[in-house]
């Protein structure tokens, strides 16, 4: 089981409630995360990752384990913590804006 | 007694006004997306009750929503929990990719970007959405940067009309200070194979096979930005409107003119002379008078504001050439706020109403085809776009 902290506006958008936890199949990487999240709550693929490029957003980052992972490849093993549930992998949103 | 009912895009959420046919007292219901920009929502003219909405941020990209009863309650279409119990593909509302394919597509080329170098096609947001006049489950989108999309299952999934930025002349379409954006879409009503649509700035085209093929028609439009007075392609177009009642007639606000066109386009000729400056965002057509126009003046060389710090909409009832400004109800002094292109819009009950929001979040009405006005609401997020519907 892999615990995702989403940001707010995303948890609303999916309907997700809290912190989402979800079932990989294989390895866990960020990618396979997202592609289980976008498999459960349809309503935020495109949001994290461009549907053409199926790049990170700019204005989004990955955290594992107090450490930003959003310049490794999206295919790369999360560390064991994240991968075992005991840490969530956070999706933080950038803050700018007025 | 017809209602009428007022969708509000703005930089941060949505918002709903309706009132009786009197137009005097309003309700206002929102913020629905609170957070988000909203940059146009459109009801389908088949089926009020079905709105569509793009709502999109920089974060997150795009998002369609839509509602199928009036704005109560939204969906997006194929995504949600527990809301696809036939199936519907994942998150298809939100895929917009170009068609590159042999079979229906166009090559991904580039365009100019502001440099001058050539830039490759890349999906930003919608800017407008257009439901068809007949079938509420077929609306079309109009993109950044710029293309066509056309959805015939009420948004859950998009094609590309690719013929359009696969025309030819792409290598020499460039962006606006806003992007390069596909704003205006116009379906004709009496021809369905009839498309006008107007992209910043590459200038206005029109399709008459349903939008596989198009023919760019900006031949009398000038810009001192182009030094080619011949230029096919390149102008800032800003805004087109057309009554539906009187197809092939169109007005146009250009970044610098006002026109109109009597034969779908093929010519268009200058009659903004009168008006206190030649730019301005948008103009509509009086839903009853097809010869009634309606501009806002805006000073571009002042940063982009009324002209005089006088908010007034211009109208001319003689299809332009002959203008006068329309003041009463609006502020005449210390005004500074912009009204974009998709912002105003008129509604079908008698006399005519027009409507249009500004960049200080205000909404200004007139329930007497412009003679006075009168805010609605008056503290919204910067509206971005203003559409009107009449209810039975």
């Amino acid at each position: 089981m892999i615990r995702v902290v989403l940001p707010s506006h995303l948890r609303k958008l999916g309907g997700t409630g809290g912190e989402v936890q979800l079932e990989i199949e294989g390895q866990a990487t960020v990618a396979s995360v997202l592609d289980a999240l976008e498999a459960r709550y349809p309503s935020l693929a495109g949001t994290i990752r461009d549907h053409a490029t199926q790049q990170r957003r700019p204005f989004l980052r990955f955290f594992a384990c107090d450490e930003d992972i959003s310049h490794e490849p999206l295919d790369a093993p999360l560390p064991e913590a994240i991968a075992s549930g005991k840490e969530p992998l956070y999706v933080i949103a950038a803050i700018a804006g007025g | 007694m017809s209602k009428a009912r007022v969708l509000v895009g703005t930089r941060k959420g949505a918002f709903i006004l309706t009132a009786d046919g009197k137009r005097k007292t309003w309700d206002v219901s929102g913020p629905f997306f609170n957070g988000w920009e909203i940059f146009h929502m459109k009801g389908s003219p088949a089926d009020p009750n079905r709105i569509y909405a793009s709502q999109t941020n920089s974060w997150f990209g795009q998002v369609i929503q839509r509602s199928s009863d009036g704005g109560k309650t939204w969906e997006a279409p194929g995504g949600g929990v527990g809301k696809s119990p036939q199936g519907w593909p994942m998150g298809e509302s939100n895929r917009f990719v170009y068609d590159a394919s042999a079979e229906t597509g166009k090559p991904l080329t580039t365009h100019q970007w502001y440099d001058g170098t050539q830039h490759p096609w890349e999906f930003k947001r919608v800017w407008h959405l257009e439901p068809s006049p007949n079938d509420p489950e077929t609306v079309y989108a109009g993109v950044e940067d710029a293309a066509l999309f056309r959805s015939t299952d009420g948004a859950h999934s998009w094609q590309e009309l690719a013929g359009l930025r696969g025309h030819g002349t792409g290598p020499k379409w460039q962006p606006g200070a806003g992007g390069m954006c596909l704003h205006t879409i116009i379906l004709d009503p009496s021809d369905a194979n009839r498309i006008y649509i107007a992209i910043s700035a590459a200038g206005a085209f029109r399709s008459d096979d349903g939008g596989k093929t198009w023919k760019p028609i900006n031949r009398g439009l000038h810009s001192d930005y182009l030094p080619d007075k011949n230029a096919e392609v390149g102008f800032c177009v800003h805004h087109i409107a057309m009554n539906p009642a009187r197809p092939g007639h169109l007005f146009m606000q250009l970044h610098g003119g006002v026109l109109r066109t009597d034969d779908a386009g093929d010519l268009w000729k200058e009659v903004g002379t009168g008006l206190p400056s030649d730019f301005g965002f948008p103009i509509d057509v009086n839903s009853h008078e097809p010869e009634t126009i309606y501009v806002i003046p805006i000073d571009q060389n002042a940063g982009r504001i009324p002209p005089e710090g006088k908010l007034r909409v211009y109208r001319s009832r003689t299809g332009g050439g002959d203008w006068e400004p329309l003041t009463k109800g609006l502020p005449q002094e210390h005004c500074y706020v912009n009204v974009l292109r998709d912002a105003m819009a008129v509604d079908r009950l008698e006399p005519c109403g027009i409507y249009f929001g500004t960049t200080g979040g205000q909404i200004y009405a007139s329930a007497d085809a412009g003679n006075s006005w009168e805010a609605i609401v008056r503290d919204l997020p910067s509206v971005l776009s203003v559409e009107a519907q009449t209810l039975p």
